[in-house]
This record gives C-alpha cells, structure tokens and sequence, in this order.
C-alpha cells in the first residue's frame, strides 16, 4: 500500500514538472541589459507582442546587470560557446569586440531590416555592421541637443533663441555668469560626450572611413582648446562634478541648479526626468550653437544596438520579436512614449502619437518633436573600427582628462599621444 | 560473492599504500582541474592573438613585447606604490593595536576585536561604493567633512594621484585591519609569559620589552603577513573597480590587474591579456622571494 501511495506521489511530482513545458505555454526568450529602462521598454513590447500573436506567446526574462559585468559576461559566454542569452544590448562603445574575428556570435539582421531600410536612417545601423550584415538594432537617433535653465537665462536677459553660434554661447555664458554666479555649463573630463559630440558636429571625427586616426588633426585639436578655453579663459564652464555627466555627484549639482545649460544627446531625457525630478518645467531643449553660419545644429551620440545572439534556439522568433518591438511603427513609436528616444525610423517621427503629452513633455514642453524634425538632416555619421573601444577608452581616460581637468597636457599634446597609440 | 567484493575493496581503501591517496585525491583533482590547467592555458593565450569565437593565431612573444608601454609601467608604479603605503600601515598599526587588544588592563576587549574585524566580512564592492561616496566631491560628503573639521577646503579625491592613493590605501586599512589583528593577537599569545616577567625583574621597561622581546618574538607572523600583503598588494583589483570602473582618470588608479581587465574585456584582447597575468605572476614571485631572503626566510635554524 505504502508503495503505491509513493509511487504516485512520485509521479505527480514529475508529471507536475513536466507538464508546463506541454502546456502550450509561452517560449521564453531571454534578454541581458544595462539599461532598467530597456527592460521598461521591452516588457512593454512583449505585451504588445502576446496580444498581437495568441498563438506564439513570449515571456521574457531579462536580467539588468552593472554596464561593464554584462559586457564582460556577454563576451565570455560567446567566446566559450555556452551561457549567452538570447537577445542582449550592447553598447556601441563596445559593439566592435562582439564584430572581431572572422565569425562573430551574433545573427545577421538584414532579413527584418533591409526591407524597410528605405524608411530607417541607416547611419544608425551601420554603427552595427560587418561586411554587408547588421548585427544590432538601436534604440534611438541619439541626436545631441543643447538643454538650457529658462530660469537662469531670464536672469540673465539671455534670449535663447539668439544664441546661433558657439560664439554667442559664450558670451551668453558671460552674461549669466555675471547675473547669477552660476556656470553656464558643465564639461565631462572623465568622459566623452562633451568633446565627442562637439567634435562630430564640427564635421570631424577620430577616424577615417578607411580607418586612418584623423584624432590629432587641427580641426579636433581646435575644438578641445575651445573647450578648455570655456573653463579657464572665458570661465563660463565647469568640469561636470564627478567628473561626468552621469556621475551621482552630477545629478545631485544640477538638480540643485547647478548650472545654466547642458549638452547631451536626446537620450538624457530620461537621466532628466528620473534624477533630477527638481528641474521639471525649468528646462528648455535647443539645437546646438554652429561652429560657423550654416553649419551643423546636432551630433548623433550614444547608443545601445540589441542583438539576437547564435546561441539561441529560438533565433526566428527571437529576430522577429526584435523587429516588432524596436523597427515597427508601433515599436519606433514606443521608443518615443515610453524612453523619450528619438526613433530610429523617419516615418514616425510626424505621427500624431508623436504630439501627445507623456512624462517628456510634461517636463520639457510639447515642441520637442518639431525641434528634433527641424535638426535631422544635420547629424554626421560617426566612423566606428575596430580600435573604437580603445579610442573611447583614451579619449575617457587620458584626452579629456589630461587636457581639461588635470591640465598635464596641452590640448595638441594630449591628442597626439592618443592618436599615436591609436595608430600602433 | 558480493562480501569478498567489499572485503577488498575494504582493503583497498585501508592499506596503508592507497588511503594517503585517496585522502588527498579530492585536492589533486581541483588543483590540476582549476589551477594548473587555467595555468598552462594562460601561458598558451599569451603567444595567441586572439580575435574571436575559434579564431586564434600564434604570435609568439609579440604581446610580451608589447608590454613595454607607458601604460603597463604607470599600471606598475601604482601597484608598487599601493602595496608599498599598505604594508607601512598595515603592519604597524595591527601590532600596536594588537599590544593593546592582549593586555590584560583593557576592557572591552571582545568589542573591539570584533568591531576591528567587521569590516573584513563585507564584501569589497560594497565597502568600495561606501567609500566611493565618501570621498565624493560635494562639500557635504563623509570625507569632505571630515577634512572640514580640520579647516581645510572640499577637495577632488578620486581625481588627483595623491588623494586617490589616499583613498585606496584608506579602503585597504579599513577592511584588513581585523585580520592582520588577528594575526599579530595569535602571535603575541604565543609568547611565553616568563619571559615578560625575566625581563621585568632584571628591570627592562615597557619600551624595551615591546622592541626587545614582543617584536623579535612576532618576527615569523610579521613574514608571513608581508608576504601575503605584497601578494594582496599586487593582485588589487576591486577596490579600484569601484572607485573608477575600468576607466581611471589617467590612469591614476589603473593598477596591473586593472590593465589586465580593461584589455582583457574592454578591448578583446585575451591573448595580451593573460601576458600581462603571467607577467604578474612573476613579478610577485620574483619580489616576494626578495621580501623572503631579506627577511632571513631560507636561512637555517642556527645560523
């Protein structure tokens, strides 16, 4: 009796075990990230998805892991064979370290990308290409746009909407640093998005399309010394406290007012509305000054391309999950409502949905969108090779913090040295 | 059948020939499993280039070549330097300490050990972004504080050499403190009271009993604890993971490990990576027999 009773107990259990697998259940896929605000993003879209298709249901498990640990976890599991998951972000900085080698580890996009590529801005997936096959698909355009404290410019008698060249910036900056003691902007001396951007938008860039360093040339080294020159001879900059703009240290400054204006891509919308809640209805968003009249008003900055990687065993549903949350109309537009990402296919962009109120314009205004349309045929692409981890790497490391914060080198110097390296 | 199966392989197990064996199998296993063969793999990587999944070349001592960059030396001096303050802290401070914690006047004794040893149990990470904020740059951080009491200005720690060798060796002290405690208490037991009470009646004073009877006598825990210090000192890598991620402002805080990380991982480059790792490991050899022979180490009982 007592062995009946067990052998059922037993196969209970299994069967208990086994069963969800037969249910019919949903596949799931998993997703690594950086960003808690992609997982946001992509529990949206996997609702979306399971509604759209009943019949091939999708639970997602993402794991959000510290920038450099999933880096790190991602390249070794491709690299051993074994452990990666089946969709992951990765950072353009270090995109190019999953490209290396004559097989990477990630599936080729093109079947969902080339078919609307008429209607996507394709330098943002050449970021993430080899040899004719994307590889990543990104959340945004990440165009660089300059964020200004109305408060302090009303202060100042500044009128933003004169201020056209990097000139005028400057002076404005005089004239607010006099109205309200407080710098007109930060600059990253740990980082790179103030040098990065303003050197891209100057029409410049750290390599060649054929991947010669072009880092030293005049035009790069002209415009580190303007930026230096902003701190310590026209005083109207800062280095950014912390040293970057996404430095607790930052956050905390800016949110108590820190300073009048700031330069970053679109993207730090969100770094706007979660960490420096204080600001809201205070901050304006303008195209950047001109190097010269006529000139460029934007850089396209940043970015995180998603990836299917070979690993998966559900690689179509992965790649066709990707394309419907990220590259769709409702995807692309999602980007916009739930990130406050400029998305990455132009057909949206005048959508009505576009124009609707959400948590970006409840803090920033509601002509962002009409900003953005005004500036999108001006943002250069940016070269990528395969020494770009490394560039980043010293332009974070040695460039910016020697030239700007440490003032060991000369601007000309500091770039040579790097460049130097770069070429080796 | 079955019983004369057993009956052997009892014997097996109890002859005085195998059962060493078996007892230390388990220890041979990981070791050949988890440190000789990563070893000899390691020292395969570093003539490789590696440049990704299944696709290597040999390159003999091109990246040992390599090395000879401004970065790995910079990398060099820091971790000499860091293991150079924790060891002129490290020691001192833990006998002192240690001296007090064993007399018998002192109360609280069981407090203060385990306070002293606390920190050792959290994990670096976390005790690196406690401190990571306190020495932030605001004015209202910990350390700025602090330093304020003193009437000195808010600084910029972790950006200048100095203040972040500072805040390192800090980090250090703090958590190792205990441990080296521990390890001093456990030697000042050692020491036979009759001694401390011969010097006492043929008149030696505290001062000379400290340095002529306490120090001599902790001489082999002192070895020990500079050793594994010199050993710790240029493994480091988490303290200065948690100060600055992979990118220190010019390098400040890289240490050999770090450098290690950053090629290994931010750049893809394993092969010149596991040479930086076995360059390492020579360099601690290499110094810690110096630290060794220096110390009277290999000489014989008697000499």
């Amino acid at each position: 009796m007592r062995k009946v009773i067990l052998s059922l107990l037993v196969t209970l259990l299994l069967t208990s075990m086994v069963l969800p697998g037969f249910a019919a259940g949903p596949t799931t896929l998993t997703f690594w990230t950086f960003q808690e605000l992609h997982k946001t993003f992509m529990d949206d879209a996997v609702e979306t998805w399971n509604k759209n298709n009943p019949k091939q249901q999708i639970q997602l498990k993402t794991e959000v892991y510290p920038f450099d640990q999933m880096h790190n976890k991602l390249l070794i599991s491709l690299q051993s064979g074994v452990g990666a998951p089946d969709l992951a972000d990765i950072e353009i900085s270090k995109f190019a370290n999953y490209l290396k080698g004559r097989n990477p580890q990630l599936v080729p996009l093109n079947k969902i990308i080339e078919p609307i590529m008429d209607k996507l801005i394709k330098a943002r997936f050449d970021n993430y290409a080899k040899d004719g096959k994307y590889y990543g698909i990104d959340y945004h355009v990440g165009a660089t746009v300059m964020f200004y404290n109305k408060e302090y410019l009303d202060q100042a008698g500044v009128n933003v909407d004169q201020i056209i060249t990097w000139d005028d910036y400057v002076e404005a900056g005089k004239k607010v640093v006099a109205a309200t003691g407080k710098p007109m902007t930060t600059v990253e001396v740990t980082e790179h998005w103030t040098f990065y951007p303003m050197l891209s938008q100057y029409g410049t860039d750290i390599f060649k399309p054929n991947g010669d360093v072009i880092l030293d040339n005049a035009d790069n080294t002209k415009v580190l010394t303007f930026i230096k020159d902003m701190i310590y001879k026209h005083e109207i900059a800062v280095p950014a406290p912390g040293g970057f703009h996404h430095a607790e240290e930052y956050w905390a400054f800016m949110n108590q007012g820190g300073a009048a204006s700031l330069m970053m891509p679109l993207w730090f919308m969100g770094r706007f509305v979660q960490y420096m809640p204080d600001l809201k209805g205070n901050i304006i968003i303008r195209p950047l000054p001109v190097w010269k009249p006529g000139g460029d008003r934007s850089a396209g900055m940043g970015g995180t391309g998603t990836v299917v990687t070979k690993q998966t065993k559900h690689q179509d549903l992965a790649v066709r999950f990707l394309e419907a949350a990220k590259i769709s109309r409702e995807g692309a537009i999602k980007t916009w409502t739930l990130l406050g990402f400029d998305p990455l296919r132009w057909d949206v962009w005048d959508a009505p949905e576009m124009r609707e109120d959400n948590m970006y314009t409840d803090y920033f205004g509601k002509d962002i969108f009409t900003m953005l349309l005004e500036i999108k045929d001006e943002i250069n692409p940016t070269v990528i090779t395969d020494k770009y981890p490394l560039a980043i790497d010293l332009l974070k490391k040695n460039v910016c913090f020697k030239a700007l914060r440490e003032l060991s080198q000369t601007p000309e110097e500091a770039l040579k040295e790097a460049a130097k390296e770069l070429r080796q | 059948m079955n019983k004369k199966k057993k009956a052997s392989l009892l014997s097996f197990f109890n002859s005085p020939k195998t059962a060493p064996y078996v007892f230390v199998a388990p220890f041979i296993l990981f070791f050949l499993v988890c440190y000789v063969y990563p070893f000899i793999k390691t020292i395969i990587m570093s003539t490789q280039q590696i440049f990704g999944f299944n696709d290597v070349e040999y390159i003999g001592f091109n990246n040992y070549r390599r090395l000879l960059n401004p970065h790995f030396f910079n990398a060099l001096k820091t971790t000499s330097s860091y293991t150079f303050w924790t060891i002129m802290v490290l020691i001192p401070l833990p006998i002192i300490l240690a001296v007090f914690l064993n007399n018998p006047a002192t109360k609280g004794k069981n407090f203060f050990k385990s306070a002293l040893f606390m920190p050792a149990l959290t994990s670096v990470i976390v005790a690196g972004i406690f401190f990571r904020y306190s020495f932030g740059e605001q004015p209202t951080t910990l350390v700025n504080t602090l330093v304020g009491f003193f009437g000195m200005k808010p600084r910029v720690w972790l950006q200048e050499r100095g203040p972040a060798m500072l805040a390192l060796v800090v980090l250090c002290t703090w958590r190792w403190l205990g441990v080296n405690i521990i390890y001093f208490l456990s030697g000042l037991q050692a020491i036979p009271q009759e001694i401390y009470e011969a010097a006492a009646i043929d008149g030696a004073n505290a001062w000379n009993r400290f340095f002529r009877i306490t120090l001599p006598s902790l001489k082999p825990v002192i070895i020990y604890v500079v050793t594994i210090s010199i050993h710790g000192g240029y493994s480091m890598f988490a303290e200065s993971f948690a100060f600055w991620q992979t990118h220190t402002p010019g390098d400040i805080g890289m240490t050999i490990v770090s450098y290690l990380y950053q090629m290994g991982f931010n750049d893809f480059n394993m092969g010149f990576a596991a040479a930086i790792g076995i360059t390492l490991l020579f360099i601690v050899m290499l110094i810690n027999l110096i630290q060794l022979a220096f110390m009277g180490f290999f000489k014989k009982e008697g000499n």
